[in-house]
């Protein structure tokens, strides 16, 4: 049992939780997630470690509430416990200094962004990071991706807030700009992550994505979280979960990410509607 | 007294009604009927059924013990050699272990000492619900501390065992529940979950302690439990990477390992949809490839959720199967369509990328291979397509590499096996292994024997340091 020591919502459908959780705190590196099943009879899901603090012993999720196990976790308050959490899983990102690297996140993205872009920056790297939200309400964690980048570019793709457009386009301005750029890294939705990598393939600039295919294990015994790099068939749980976006086959992995839509929201819905009769 | 040279049958739910139904297919013996069968052992002096159980129940004694009406007997002689008797009693190839070694077998059936052993083991079991107080049998502690890697059969014999002899046992489990194989592999209809829980749960009585959501390897490393204090480790983790044919289309939506149908239909329960929120598949047109008991197990599973057909994809001839003759049979019964002979050699997907055909090859059987079975050889020109929407990959596993790249200084052979003299010794003193991490893909009651002679090794190792 884990317990929940705080949580609030970040923005629309977007969850905070630190999570007690000290055998994990004290191993868990940039890159790696866990696998969260919060209660009985609920699935088993793959949440990225946002943050984590070795001396308190706890981490820090970020979710979006997107089908019935994830919008039932974030109706969970502070004080209640999760049932089974696992972890670290995952191979922790690489972290060398490189030089001159940018840090993409997009969306709920943008929280595992954030030890990321701590950790490239405490190995000496000139950091800049680019976050990218749909809209102003959905920004969260400026001011701490402001502390660990050396510049930071904030934009929605509406305008509302920073700058108007996608993060590529934040990108392709510093590419064209012929800033020397070491290494990018992208964590984000699957499209935005193909989009940077198209993007970078293009200017030669090794990119390394962290992909959240679907999972059920988490310790490659299953092999729901199978993808294709570089022709090769590999597990994200156990090669990765970073890898080369040049390599990775994005449109596979699209349609697989969508292998239980119409499961998931049939399952939603009757959740919804348990919640309106008060059976739940 | 003339034996008879029939065994005593084992009611069965009748295969239209099981198919319809995730309840356990045999009923077991009543004890009219355990007492009648247990009456054709001759009760050998030289014991050869004993000799072919990888465990060494003595078996003439407990089905001695079942003559006597004296089934607490019978289970207490089981228990000295069996930590998991409910479970063997239904999983065991019985038919090449302890009874194909039975002397009425040579003139008749041989006696069904796997029914007898399911009957004293469910008779237990029935007690020991009914008992609020049972009594602790917690031997005392002798102060070492051992931990097992695994709760699948060769981590909980081992376990049962060494907290037996007073050592203080902690077995780590990656998985929210306790089991392996046991409760994510092998389906309810063939080992209902909750006689493995009340099986485990007997062992935390002996003093055993279940650590879930830890995986060795990640969290800890083996390094780090002996800086934690044990004095020796025994690794049981199976041989959970499932292989895959590296063929065209494998990675479509709708296709499998069987690891991953299975684990999401036994441990997430996904076949109740209305109470568990794990999805599965449920394709009107599945097709199976293997011929192993994980092949069988995942194609009576596919009926079992409402498939029309499920075809069972073997390259092979039935004889060559390595499924138990038991299972096939079962299978067959079920309305599982046996296609041998045939390979696939491509999926082919919709513009979704769901699964919606199979390119299947015909072989033929050429040479005997290393494994002594004729090898099967493609038929040029001979594809077929083959209309399905779903595909259960069931061609094995092979060990999971998690410890191997993380333990320094552990040898492994070939294929990832961890490299274990018989008695389970590693190239590190004081770490041990054994079951199918040793040996690659075997069966419950090998790794469950390869626990306990881990355990002695582990015992005189520890008396000696």
């Amino acid at each position: 049992m884990f317990k929940i020591i705080e949580k609030y919502a970040l923005g629309p459908k977007i969850q905070y939780a630190l999570i007690e959780a000290p055998l994990i705190a004290k191993k868990a590196k940039a890159g790696q997630f866990v696998i969260v099943r919060g209660f009985e009879k609920g699935e088993r899901i793959p949440l990225t470690i946002a943050d984590y603090d070795r001396e308190k012993g706890t981490i820090t999720l970020v979710f979006q509430e997107a089908g019935k196990s994830t919008t039932k976790l974030g109706k969970m308050k502070a004080g209640e416990y999760l049932l089974d959490m696992l972890g670290p899983q995952g191979n922790p990102t690489e972290i060398e200094k490189f030089g001159n690297v940018v840090v993409i996140g997009g969306g709920i993205g943008i929280a595992p962004v954030y030890p990321l872009a701590r950790a490239l920056t405490e190995a000496g790297n000139e950091v800049t990071a680019i976050i990218g939200y749909r809209a102003k309400d959905y920004v969260f964690w400026e001011d701490k991706m402001k502390s660990v980048s050396s510049r930071l570019v904030v934009a929605t793709n509406d305008g509302s807030y920073g700058k108007k457009g996608f993060v590529t386009d934040m990108l392709k301005e510093i590419i064209e700009s012929k800033e020397k750029i070491d290494r990018v890294f992208a964590i984000g939705p699957a499209i935005m992550m193909k989009a940077v990598s198209d993007m970078t393939r293009e200017a030669g600039i090794k990119t390394v994505v962290s992909l959240n295919s679907i999972m059920v294990c988490g310790m490659g015994m299953c092999g729901a979280c199978r993808v294709s790099v570089g022709g090769k068939t590999l597990f994200t749980c156990m090669d990765g979960p970073d890898f080369d976006g040049h390599a990775v086959d994005f449109p596979e992995l699209m349609k697989r990410l969508e292998t239980y839509k119409g499961e998931e929201k049939a399952c939603l819905e009757k959740y919804h509607k348990e919640c309106a009769d008060g059976s739940i | 007294m003339a034996v008879s040279k029939e065994a005593v049958k084992m009611r069965e739910q009748a295969p239209e009604v099981r198919k319809k139904n995730f309840n356990e297919v045999p009923l077991g013996y009543s004890e009219e009927e355990a007492l009648k069968e247990a009456e054709r052992c001759l009760q050998c002096k030289n014991k050869p059924c004993v000799s072919g159980c990888p465990v060494s129940i003595e078996i003439p004694a407990f089905i001695k013990a079942i003559r006597e009406k004296d089934f607490q007997k019978a289970i207490d002689i089981i228990h000295e050699s069996d930590a998991l008797p409910a479970v063997t009693g239904r999983v065991c190839p019985q038919e090449e272990q302890c009874q194909v070694k039975c002397v009425v077998g040579k003139v008749g059936e041989p006696v069904s000492i796997g029914r007898l052993e399911r009957f004293v083991a469910d008779w237990e079991l029935s007690k020991r619900k009914n008992e609020l107080n049972t009594n602790s049998q917690k031997p005392a502690s002798n102060g070492r501390k051992v931990a097992i890697v695994g709760s699948g059969p060769a981590g909980v014999s081992c376990a049962a065992d060494l907290a037996k002899m007073g050592y203080e046992v902690t077995v780590f489990e990656g998985f929210h529940m306790l089991g392996g194989v046991l409760v994510y592999g092998i389906p309810e209809f063939r080992l209902p979950k909750t006689i493995v829980k009340t099986e485990i749960d007997s062992l935390e009585k002996l003093g055993v302690r279940f650590v879930t959501n830890v995986l060795i390897g990640r969290a800890l490393t083996i390094e780090e439990l002996f800086e934690l204090g044990y004095q020796a480790i025994f690794i049981g983790t199976g041989a959970g990477l499932p292989k895959f044919m590296n063929i065209p289309g494998e990675n479509l939506n709708g296709v499998y390992s069987a690891n991953e149908f299975l684990t999401r239909v036994n441990l997430m329960k996904a076949y109740l949809p209305d109470e568990y929120d794990t999805p599965v598949k449920h394709g009107r047109n599945v097709a199976v490839i293997g011929g192993g008991n994980v092949a069988m197990d995942a194609a009576r599973t596919a009926i079992r959720l409402k498939a029309e057909h499920v075809y069972l994809i073997y390259r092979r001839t039935e004889k060559e199967m390595p499924a138990r003759i038991e299972e096939v049979h079962h299978a067959k019964e079920e309305g599982i369509e046996f296609m041998t002979l045939c390979n696939p050699v491509k999926y082919i997907g919709d513009e979704n990328g769901f699964v919606k055909e199979a390119i299947i090859q015909k072989m033929e059987l050429g040479e005997p291979d290393e494994s002594g079975r004729r090898s099967p050889v493609p038929i040029p020109g001979s594809e077929f397509t083959l209309t399905v929407d779903e595909v259960i990959v069931a061609i094995g596993t092979t060990p999971n590499p998690i410890i191997a790249r993380t333990t320094k200084g552990l040898k492994f052979k070939k294929h990832g096996e961890i490299d274990a003299d018989e008695n389970g010794r590693t190239s590190i003193p004081g770490v041990f292994a054994g079951g199918d991490i040793v040996t690659g893909a075997a069966t419950v009651v090998t790794a469950m024997g390869a626990g306990r002679k881990a355990a002695k090794a582990i015992d005189e190792y520890l008396k000696t340091k």
